[in-house]
Formats: structure tokens, C-alpha cells, sequence
């Protein structure tokens, strides 16, 4: 074979400009982000003028006290909560996705999610704290340790030798069967306000943000980013199969391991506070891979992005479709974004799993 | 300069003991060692043992070589993947690991070299799912050479390619062992290529080397049966290349083989190698 330079600057100026093609994108859906962000704290059952609005964001002391408690108490935390919650969810599907090299992994598909409802309701109906030393926060607790350990069992059955795709998506099928049986079983021992709230987890709804949830999250989302950052070349080196992962030198099992806890801390909090929206962390991913392919440098801020554009977003519409009511927006997500993202599957032509 | 000698190497998969007791002499750098032997043979786990993969016993002497991570670097057998990724960034991606996630400049055109000699250059941006099988074994052969191994052990590099791009990769393969001084392994099926283009053969059958040495005096009709249980014999063709012409399979011999030939045995050439 000959060495004979042909195209030498093709590949490297074609990969240039894909990569600022891609900035540029992340930089549009962070505007756009931005945007929905503050429709999101513009709209709502009280109607407030637009300048009213922005006068009580830039001088919080200068509006009235019902204007500043709407705005920074009850639309701020909600506002914020469907970024965190957004991001959350998408960014633990799109590396659920990419260790288990499976599409239909997501917090919700393989029973994390309903993990993490059935150990916030073992709290709420029967007053069991998983982790008795800290009863303070029994419910974002109980949820933590029960998505941890459901994600520690997919880990390790998905080791087992002669275990493929499909069967982990079958364990997480029966997953979701068995905890939400539990969860039914709870929910017909429960009393009346408990019954409450459980039922708030399995519609998915933003209204009870509080500032505090909005910091957990907020904490669980800016832990976890800068660790997948770091383990980049790793998470997309394993998009090529684990024979050729090792052999780049990724310790496989370790990252696995790894990212999984990582992934269970950030399905496990969303839940806890927001009830189960299952759409985000299966279609953000999608979307961003759609967008910016696979490559981890920019596959997981897209991934970030798009699951808090599509919440906030989702967040607008569940004020706007009925005036003057908020819809849950679990419902909306599924409702309005399958319709969406089936229309981004058909109108894509590159082959985007 | 980096040598390479294996002494008493050993791995499981499980609980089977599927590599033991290979010993080789000292392979100099710009050598290509064909690794020859039927399927399941134990090539790919003395590979992985080799290249750190895989735990097990023995030694892996690189001379005076202080090893790094891409000292020895392993090229496994082609199994596809559906990520959405071009070959472009594939090939960063295997240059990268462990590093900054900063792409500089010197290693973009360094990619465009590699990809250029390997004549893929037009490859770059296409995603690694629209690769035919051919392609795919060129595009893995770049992510190995990124690396700049001391070491290359290859997986069966030639599986999946019609027969000009076998001869070409070969020969490239060659030209790099020589070029760069470093040392190949290559994992061939194909008796005849690993007699044209490479310097020495191991062969190896149940896990355990039965021989080494040149490849003309690895592959010889004893070799055929005793290895691949096929009747044949070397001869020289009109430009005076050895050649194989085989005859079929041994089954009489396969038998024989059987009872008379024990795993510690010896074929001659591999005794007169060491």
C-alpha cells in the first residue's frame, strides 16, 4: 500500500466543521432554553403583565407581596425545578443508554423510576425509613436507596454471562410490573392523605417545588456532570463495544459500575420530589443524539439541554393548554411529546441508534 | 526499542484453562509474527493476556522497555456498533482516552496521515453504521495505529476483506512493522499470506504453542496435519514463493492425531526454532 496523501485536510476540516456546527447548536438550544425559561415565568393562572413580571425578577422588593411571592416562591422553584428535573432525567437515560448500549434504557423502562415511587411511598404510607440514621429526608432517601439498588441489580445481571439486550430490557419490564404492583398494594393499604400523595407521584407534576428540592436536584445534576465530563472519551469509547473499549484501555466494568450509581442518584431525586415523568430521560437522549450524535463532549450537554428544554417547554404548555389550570405534566410530556419525537424519527434520515 | 518475549503465559476464561505454558524467544522489533491455529485455538485470550486484558500467569518481557498504556495495544475482531459517531471521531476517541478532552491541532493531521495511508481519507465523515465489514477493519486499524503501539497485536485484520484489500493491508502492515520498528502480531487464517508477508509464525492449538520459528519452517505438511488436521504440503510456486496446496481433510490423520500426538509434543520446525 502506498502512502500517498489524498485528502489530507478532508477528514480533519469535515470534523472542524461538524464540531462548530455542533457548538453552535448547543448554544441555540441553550438560548432556547433560556427562552421557555422565562415564558415558563411569565405565564401562569395569575395574569401579570409582562413588565410586571420583569420588574419583580430584576427588583424583588419594589413589587407588591403578592406579586413577589407568585413570581419568586411559587413560579421561580417550578421554573427552575423543570430545568433541574429535565436535566436530571435526560442526562441518567442518555448514560443508562450508553452503558447498557440499548436505545430503550431509560430510568423510567427499567423500573428505577418505580423504584424510587415505591421507596418514597414505603415512607409515606408506612412510615419506613431504608436508612433510619437520617429521618429528616426519609422520602428523597427511601427513594435513593431503593433506584440504587434497582440499578445495582441491572448492573450486575446485565454482567451475567449470556445475558444480551433484550433480556435487561425484559428485567426491567418486570421491574416496573413488580414495583408498581408493590406500589398499588401500598396504595390500597393507605389512608386517605397518604393515598394523596402517592397518586401525586404517578401523575408527575412540578407544583410542589420548593427551593430546597430545586437545590437538591440542582446539587445531584452539578455533581454529576463534571464526573461523566471527566470519563467523556471512556462513556463514548464504550458506544463501540466493550472488546474494543478495553482495548482502548477504558477499565469497562469500573465505568459501568461507576456511571450506574451516578445514574441512580440522578433518576432517584427527580422522582422523589416530582413523581414519575418518564418521557425525559427515554427521548432527551434521543433527541440529542439526533442532534449532535455520540460523542460525549457535546452528546451530554445536548443531552442536559434537551431534557430541560422539553420540561420547561412541557412546563408552558400544562399552564397554557387550560386557562387558568395547571395540568400534570407527566401527562402532557407523554401526551404532546411522543407525537413530537415520532415526528422527529420519520423526518430524520440518518440512522440515529 | 522495545523487544518482546513470552515466558510460561497462561489465562481462564471461567474456569477453563484456555492458554498455558507459551514461551517464545525474543521477537526483535520490525518483525510481523504470524499467529497461526484453528478456531478457538486460544488466539485472541493469549492476545488479551498479552495485552494486559486478560489476568493469568507468566511473564510479558519488553526488554528495557518502560511500558505505558499504549505500549502494547490490542486490535480486536470486527463486532460492528450502531453508535452514532463518524469514523473521523472514532479514530480521536482511541487517541484520546486518558488525555484532555482538547483535540490540538499536530493530532488532527496525524489522523489525516494514518487515515490517508490507509487510503480511508474519504471515509472520515461517515458514520461507523453505514461502514461495510471491509471498511470497518480499515477504520479499526487506524484507531490501533493512532496510538503509535511499540507492540500491535491484531485480531484477525483481514477477516472481513476481499482479497486485494487482504494483501494490501498485510503489506501495509509490513511496510509499518519495518518503518516504525515495532512488533506485529497478526492473527491470520490464511497460511499462504502469513508465508508471504509475514517474518515468523506461532502456532498455537489447545491453548498452547506447539510451534515457532520461520514461516517456512512453521508451516509444513506436519503442521497441516497436526494443527489443522488437513493433508497438504509446501512447494514453491514459478516466482519461488512457498505456497500451500492442500489435498483435504485429514480425517485418518485427525485420528492419529489424536492418540499419538500430545499437547506438549513438538512439530520439528518449532524444536529447531528454539
Amino acid at each position: 500500500m502506498t502512502t500517498k496523501q489524498l485528502n489530507v485536510e478532508a477528514g480533519s476540516v469535515h470534523y472542524k466543521a461538524r464540531s462548530l456546527q455542533r457548538f453552535l447548536l448547543l448554544l441555540t438550544m441553550g438560548g432556547a432554553l433560556f427562552l421557555s425559561f422565562a415564558i415558563d415565568l411569565a405565564t401562569g393562572p395569575a395574569n401579570y403583565p409582562l413588565s410586571d413580571v420583569i420588574a419583580t425578577l430584576l427588583d424583588p422588593w419594589s413589587a407588591t407581596d403578592q406579586l413577589r411571592v407568585v413570581i419568586w416562591d411559587i413560579r421561580m422553584p417550578i421554573a427552575l425545578m423543570a430545568l433541574t428535573v429535565g436535566a436530571a432525567l435526560s442526562t441518567a437515560g442518555a448514560q443508562m443508554q450508553t452503558i447498557l448500549a440499548n436505545p430503550l434504557a431509560s430510568p423510567f423502562t427499567l423500573g428505577i423510576s418505580a423504584a424510587a415511587g415505591f421507596g418514597a411511598a414505603l415512607a409515606l404510607v408506612l412510615g419506613v425509613a431504608l436508612l433510619p440514621a437520617f429521618v429528616d429526608f426519609i422520602i428523597p432517601l427511601n427513594a435513593f436507596v431503593m433506584a440504587m439498588g434497582t440499578a445495582l441489580i441491572i448492573h450486575f445481571f446485565s454482567r451475567l454471562r449470556g445475558v444480551t439486550v433484550e433480556t435487561i430490557v425484559l428485567l426491567g419490564i418486570a421491574l416496573v410490573f413488580t414495583f408498581n404492583a408493590l406500589l398499588a398494594l401500598l396504595q390500597y393499604l393507605a389512608s386517605e392523605q397518604a393515598l394523596a400523595a402517592v397518586v401525586f407521584w404517578t401523575m408527575g407534576s412540578l407544583v410542589k417545588a420548593t427551593w430546597t428540592k430545586v437545590a437538591v436536584t440542582a446539587v445531584a445534576v452539578v455533581i454529576a456532570i463534571p464526573l461523566f465530563t471527566r470519563q467523556a472519551w471512556a462513556l463514548t469509547a464504550l458506544r463501540l463495544g466493550d472488546a474494543k473499549a478495553e482495548s482502548f484501555g477504558v477499565n469497562v466494568q469500573g465505568l459501568r459500575l461507576r456511571t450506574m450509581l451516578i445514574v441512580s442518584l440522578l433518576a432517584a431525586i427527580p422522582v422523589s420530589f416530582v413523581g414519575t415523568i418518564g418521557f425525559i430521560g427515554l427521548v432527551g437522549p434521543h433527541i440529542a443524539r439526533m442532534l449532535v450524535g455520540e460523542d460525549q463532549r457535546f452528546f451530554l450537554p445536548a443531552s442536559v439541554l434537551c431534557g430541560a428544554l422539553i420540561l420547561s417547554a412541557t412546563s408552558v404548555l400544562s399552564k397554557l393548554l387550560i386557562p387558568g389550570a395547571i395540568l400534570p405534566i407527566g401527562v402532557i410530556t407523554a401526551l404532546v411529546g411522543v407525537p413530537f419525537f415520532f415526528s422527529l424519527i420519520f423526518a430524520s434520515r440518518r440512522k440515529s441508534w | 526499542m522495545v523487544t518482546l518475549r513470552l515466558e510460561d503465559i497462561g489465562t481462564r476464561y471461567g474456569k477453563v484453562q484456555v492458554v498455558s505454558g507459551v514461551t517464545t524467544p525474543t521477537i526483535q522489533p520490525g518483525t510481523v509474527t504470524a499467529v497461526i491455529g484453528p478456531n478457538a485455538a486460544g488466539k485472541s485470550s493469549l492476545f488479551r493476556r498479552v495485552a494486559g486484558l486478560a489476568q493469568g500467569d507468566g511473564v510479558v518481557d519488553l526488554g528495557s522497555h518502560r511500558p505505558d498504556r499504549n505500549t502494547i495495544c490490542y486490535m480486536p475482531q470486527d463486532t460492528g456498533s450502531t453508535a452514532v459517531l463518524s469514523v473521523y471521531e472514532s479514530v480521536i476517541l482511541a487517541a484520546k482516552q486518558g488525555s484532555s478532552l482538547r483535540v490540538r491541532t499536530e493530532e488532527l493531521a496525524r489522523i489525516d496521515d494514518i487515515l490517508a495511508a490507509l487510503r480511508i481519507g474519504d471515509l472520515a465523515g461517515r458514520n461507523l453504521g453505514e461502514l461495510s465489514g471491509g471498511q470497518r477493519q480499515l477504520v479499526a486499524i487506524a484507531q490501533t495505529l493512532v496510538r503509535d503501539p511499540k507492540v500491535l497485536l491484531m485480531d484477525e485484520p483481514t477477516s472481513a476483506l476481499d482479497l486485494h484489500r487482504q494483501m494490501e493491508v498485510l503489506s501495509f502492515m509490513r511496510d509499518v512493522a519495518k518503518g516504525q520498528n515495532i512488533i506485529v502480531l497478526i492473527a491470520i487464517h490464511d497460511l499462504n499470506h502469513a508465508l508471504q508477508y509475514c517474518d515468523q509464525a506461532m502456532a498455537i492449538r489447545d491453548g498452547r504453542m506447539v510451534a515457532f520459528g520461520p514461516c517456512s519452517d512453521v508451516i509444513d505438511s506436519d503442521l497441516l496435519r497436526d494443527v489443522y488436521q488437513v493433508d497438504g504440503h509446501v512447494e514453491l510456486n514459478s516466482m519461488g514463493h512457498p505456497h500451500i496446496v492442500l489435498r483435504g481433510p485429514s480425517d485418518e490423520t485427525n485420528s492419529r492425531h489424536n492418540t499419538a500426538v500430545g499437547h506438549n509434543d513438538m512439530p520439528k520446525s518449532a524444536m529447531a526454532a528454539q
